[in-house]
């Protein structure tokens, strides 16, 4: 028991929050938090590419491709992550099974894991998108063509003078995508994951305490923020070295 | 693709954007009234301020599924919450209108509402305080020089101008409230995303239900997003900002898509 203190045990069942039940499922919620990370870093690896990806052809590409970059971003700011994440995941289940099919395959299963991978990857690179967008339109152009004064090519340009620049003006953007991000991941536990809210509910439920779990997730979710937010002033100062504040 | 079963499920598509609709814009209504106090607080470091600003970290650093759970299953586990008021009319309203609508925390639709206000009164908390950190000290110093006593300043002059100034967030948020509010079918109401997951149960297909959610939440959106640009191009006039649209420049805290950014 670990209500000490002289209270009868019997009232602090009845009554109060078993404390002891979330040490018991301590390790469960942990590989549960850790899903989550999981999620949210190999999405934000997903975005970042998408991301890259859809600036460079905002940026740059013949009419084709910007074309597909804002069908791309308009589908995003337009519908919400829940309904993207169960189209990709019920929806992708339907289409690789109907193409299996047409091939002769057994029925595939699509995995919880990577669907919500792709699906909050794919949500957030519309996001960077602009975020880079933005940041290399913020750089100078200046600067660019100094270089190209200076005898580098245009890899080298790119390499040695816009990224790094761009890299200081992109990164509040990034940064802020990061932490809506992590929010966003605890959607994916509707789809059945075991991520750290899917199995706070299953232990809340099984335990007929609730509150307690989801209380623990809360607590969860905003130390990962509180790290996050340490570790991007940490990467900020350096990214703005030499650049007075 | 069956347009069929689409066509034929309609009616359950409108009273799903019906719900869709009353709840984000009740949800933003109560978040108002809650993030008006919390602003002001926070802004001239009242009282309470550590308090708000406790508040405001806590909705806008969680994600809003787990505070909705938190509401609807947590609370139900308390036994007092049970007993108490909080979970049904008291029994001398009998049948009466106002038993009707009492906030009951059995009710799926009435957790989802205070989830919902809460998380949003945190945001809009946020974006007032904003506002309120970017008006002109030459605003507040006119209007007292003027003899208007400190809450005159603050109806009349501070809370108006901040309030424009918050305008292109103000419009994030309410798409952001839409876009959270598919959190609601979770917990079994039948909004927009409620109506099309029963539909592809119902007919066990995988695309119907879904695509037209999302065709219909893009649908409100857009007009969301139509609607804040003329409101903004009437009330901003006298600013000259001009919001995240224009090409490449970005407002800071703004860098987003079009006139969505993250919030």
């Amino acid at each position: 028991m670990s209500d000490a203190g002289g209270a009868p045990p019997a009232s602090g069942i009845q009554r109060g929050l078993r404390l002891e039940q979330l040490f018991a499922y301590a390790p469960l919620l942990g590989r549960g938090a850790l899903v989550t990370i999981e999620v949210a870093l190999l999405s934000l690896v997903v975005a970042t590419v998408l991301g890259g990806m859809g600036a460079i052809a905002k940026l740059a590409g013949a009419m084709a491709p910007r074309a597909a970059a804002g069908v791309y971003t308009t589908i995003v700011r337009g519908v919400p992550d829940l309904v993207l994440i169960l189209l990709i995941y019920f929806g992708g289940q339907r289409l690789v099974n109907d193409i299996g099919r047409g091939l002769g395959l057994d029925y595939v299963e699509v995995s919880k894991f990577w669907a919500g991978v792709a699906a909050i990857g794919f949500i957030y690179g519309a996001y960077l998108t602009e975020t880079f967008r933005g940041a290399y339109l913020s750089v100078p152009r200046g600067q660019a063509e100094a270089a190209y004064a200076l005898g580098l090519n245009r890899g080298q340009t790119l390499w040695l003078v816009t990224l790094p620049q761009l890299l200081r003006h992109a990164l509040p953007g990034y940064g802020n995508v990061w932490m809506v991000l992590v929010k966003s991941t605890a959607v994916v536990s509707v789809i059945g994951l075991e991520d750290l809210v899917g199995l706070a509910d299953k232990a809340g439920k099984s335990t007929r305490e609730p509150f307690l779990f989801f209380v623990a997730v809360i607590l969860v979710y905003l130390a990962i923020t509180a790290v996050s937010g340490w570790a991007l002033r940490r990467v900020d100062a350096r990214v703005s070295r030499g650049i007075a504040a | 693709m069956n347009f069929e079963i689409i066509a034929a499920a309609w009616p359950m598509f409108a009273k799903g954007v019906w719900i869709t609709l009353h709840l984000t814009v009740l949800a933003l209504a109560v978040g108002f009234v809650i993030a008006l106090p919390a602003a002001l607080s926070l802004h001239q470091k009242g009282r309470f301020h550590r308090v708000w600003g406790a508040y405001v970290y806590v909705f806008r650093g969680t994600p809003l599924l787990v505070q909705t759970y938190l509401i609807y299953y947590g609370l139900s586990q308390f036994d007092w919450v049970r007993s108490s008021y909080l979970w049904g009319a008291p029994a001398f309203l009998g049948d009466s209108w106002l038993a009707g609508v009492w906030p009951s925390l059995k009710s799926a639709w009435w957790c989802a509402l205070i989830a919902f206000s809460l998380n949003s009164g945190a945001y809009q908390a946020e974006i007032l305080r904003g506002g309120l950190s970017v008006v002109p000290k030459g605003e507040i110093e006119g209007a007292k020089s003027l003899g208007l006593n400190p809450s005159q300043v603050t109806r009349l002059v501070l809370l108006p101008s901040a309030l424009r100034r918050a305008l292109p967030q103000y419009g994030n948020e309410i798409v952001f409230m839409l876009h959270g509010s598919v959190v609601a079918s979770v917990i079994t109401i039948q909004d927009i995303l409620g109506a099309g997951r029963t539909l592809n149960a119902r007919h066990y297909v995988a695309y119907e239900g879904f695509l037209t959610a999302a065709a219909l939440y893009m649908a409100i959106t857009f007009a969301v997003v139509w609607a804040f640009r003329q409101v903004e191009r009437r009330y901003l006039r006298h600013l000259n900002i001009r919001p995240v649209r224009t090409k490449g420049a970005q407002a800071p805290g703004l860098a987003g898509i079009g006139g969505v950014a993250l919030r």
